[in-house]
């Protein structure tokens, strides 16, 4: 394998693990704040099919991207609602929203559209271009940095290097705020929060609504960044994945970040089976890349790999006295 | 009283000519959806056209699960539905085990045989038409380089991967032929998100043309093919319009004209299974105004004699689910 096929597997990594990566976030302060959400996949679909209906409809991916995060954060409402408010069962609930994302996006796109759930292929400003970093052609030259810098950092869609960005904030949020350490003790211990008279309710509502909202861009992501459109079902499980990410980088950011990675280079590694031929000698098949981020999730659940423990009162609706 | 015991008169006698009229023709269409812009959406063509013409009407169902297979075709039997046209290869088995039930329906099955007294089964030799456009892809490869991308991995993708890659290597015997399969999953059949990678990545490889036989994918591999500005090709419908003078050519697979003749012939059923070829026209290549710049006059000539060859017999095309192996290709 030359350094250039490399770079192109990497390259297509980066594109492959954002949407897993912003996922995986948003699970992180979903479930940092004690609200397991299963409806990642939901939320991003829903979020994939009102950013591309809209950039279809008014021809500016913006709007399109508003739109999504604005799905995607209802959907997280009624997440809220139901496993907050009514401390109905978290699970429950976002199964509920993975199937009612599922029916309504193909329903709505046909009644708009009336392409069978699809909405129009986007067309110029309908999709996020992809942005040339400054310098990259003029370093391309430099020997082994330039390349890589040209090939792989550069050359994505802005959401991509929001999603980048988006670690570093998150670890900030989550471990150098107050905002941050209040949301981690709700999902450890509520009663302590309480006790100390800030709103549990009002904390999850907020970790639910920031998880709606990268769930959003994710979904939009998927559709205007690197799709040019909606089709349903079009998430193909991605928000399972980024579940499977999130319990694989024991719930924190910079971990979330290589997981995702991880899990991103798997994917673009089995679209090269010639190149994995050519460095192993033998056939190795596809199907078996496909399934290795459940493995390895799987391995580190077995605690072969270190532990990975949970936020402690995550799953529990809180209630104040009995 | 009586208005209830006209209405409910009415209402009887409504159900009875119903049931006798005939038999409204009912059409399944497989996972990938009614307007897959492909192979289902030539399904509703056909039965279209047969609606526009005869001025009848006809049921519908879109599979949402595979579960609901038998589900579909048991409601529409029972709901007297003559005959019922299903598309797609999986319902092959769900086939078998009901058309025995219900031996007053005539069933059509396309793109699988299933051996029942009272069901037909239509097959296309997609190997010929994959022949054809992989011929033209080869001519137009600058790079020697052409892909295929299928959708879910079984014998049927199999068939157009192999009569694909024949093509191409006949017209260019170093043509070098890249062939992936987005999954093995249903879910393979609506993965544009994949579909582009793959072509991303087959395109890094040096294809610079890219056959789709994928269904919904397919959508996001042409356009990852036209973003990138290599050529693709599309399958079983006419797909040349989607990119206008990027898509150099579409695979026809007539599902139109299977369904078409299917509802014109209403319950006289002729039973066994017919084939579809080039010779019958159930095969072909597409050529419109989107791609006449992309196709010259001399291309197409060649081509067509090509396909003369192969009506008459002169080349064989190797059919891939004869014998579960390619001499052109290896999966």
């Amino acid at each position: 394998m030359d350094y250039l096929t490399l770079l192109q597997i990497l390259d297509s990594t980066l594109r492959l693990a954002t949407p897993l990566l912003l996922a995986c976030l948003a699970g992180l302060f979903s479930e940092r704040g004690g609200i397991f959400d299963i409806g990642l996949e939901g939320k991003m679909l829903a979020a994939a099919f009102f950013a591309a209906a809209t950039a279809a409809v008014t021809g500016s991916v913006w709007l399109g991207l508003l739109a999504g995060i604005a799905a995607s954060m209802v959907l997280s409402g009624l997440h809220g609602l139901a496993s907050i408010t009514f401390r109905g069962n978290q699970l429950i609930s976002g199964v509920a929203i993975n199937f009612l994302a599922a029916g309504i996006t193909v329903l709505v796109g046909q009644s708009w559209f009336k392409l069978g759930g699809r909405t129009p292929p986007l067309i110029g400003g309908g999709r996020f271009p992809e942005i040339t970093l400054p310098f990259a052609e003029a370093l391309r030259d430099v020997p082994v940095i330039g390349p890589f810098y040209a090939e792989v950092i550069s050359g994505h869609t802005i959401l991509v290097y929001v999603a980048l960005l988006c670690v570093p904030l998150s670890w900030y949020i989550l471990f150098r705020t107050r905002f941050g350490l209040r949301l981690r003790a709700v999902g450890e211990n509520p009663a302590a929060v309480d006790t100390a008279g800030v709103s549990v309710i009002g904390l999850r509502f907020a970790a639910v609504a920031i998880c709606g909202l990268l769930c959003g861009i994710a979904g939009a992501y998927l559709a205007t960044g690197l799709g040019a459109g909606f089709v349903k079902d079009m998430s193909a499980g991605r928000g399972f994945i980024a579940l499977a990410a999130l319990i694989f980088a024991k719930w924190r950011p910079w971990y979330a970040l290589y997981a995702t990675l991880l899990f991103g280079f798997l994917q673009a590694i089995a679209l090269r089976p010639d190149v994995l031929e050519s460095l192993l000698h033998f056939k190795i098949q596809v199907q078996l890349l496909d399934a290795l981020p459940y493995i390895l999730t799987v391995v580190i659940l077995a605690g072969f790999v270190g532990k990975a423990v949970p936020p402690r009162a995550g799953g529990e609706p809180y209630v104040k006295e009995r | 009283m009586t208005l209830m015991k006209s209405l409910m008169g009415a209402a009887a006698s409504i159900a009875l000519t119903a049931g006798m009229a005939l038999a409204e023709p009912a059409i399944i269409f497989d996972l990938g959806g009614k307007f897959d812009k492909s192979f289902n959406e030539a399904a509703y063509t056909g039965a279209k056209k047969w609606a526009d013409e005869t001025g009848g009407s006809f049921k519908e169902i879109e599979m949402q699960s595979e579960a609901q297979r038998e589900q579909a075709l048991r409601r529409l039997a029972e709901a007297g539905s003559n005959p019922v046209v299903m598309t797609g290869f999986a319902f092959g088995n769900v086939l078998g085990e009901v058309a025995g039930d219900y031996p007053d329906t005539d069933f059509v099955i396309i793109d699988m045989v299933v051996d029942a007294p009272n069901v037909t089964s239509v097959v296309f030799t997609e190997h010929e038409g994959s022949y054809l456009v992989g011929y033209m892809a080869a001519q137009a490869s600058k790079n020697n380089t052409v892909g295929f991308i299928g959708g879910m991995d079984i014998p049927l993708i199999r068939r157009f991967a192999c009569g694909y890659a024949q093509g191409a290597k006949a017209a260019n015997p170093d043509t070098t032929v890249i062939a992936n399969m987005t999954g093995t999953t249903p879910a393979a059949w609506n993965d544009p998100v994949k579909g582009g990678e793959l072509t991303k990545a087959q395109i890094s490889q040096g294809a610079d043309v890219v056959y789709a036989a994928a269904g919904g994918t397919g959508v996001g591999v042409l356009q990852a093919a036209a973003d990138a500005g290599a050529l693709s090709i599309g399958v079983d419908s006419n797909q040349n319009g989607m990119h206008p003078g990027k898509v150099l050519t579409s695979m026809l697979k007539r599902v139109d004209v299977a369904v078409y003749d299917a509802f014109s012939r209403g319950t006289e059923q002729p039973g066994g299974f017919s084939v579809l070829n080039l010779a019958s026209n159930g095969v072909g290549y597409a050529m419109d105004e989107n791609n006449a710049e992309l196709v010259s006059a001399e291309m197409q000539a060649t081509v067509d004699a090509i396909a003369d060859k192969i009506i008459a017999g002169d080349i064989t095309v190797h059919d891939y689910m004869s014998d579960e192996s390619c001499p052109a290709l290896s999966f």
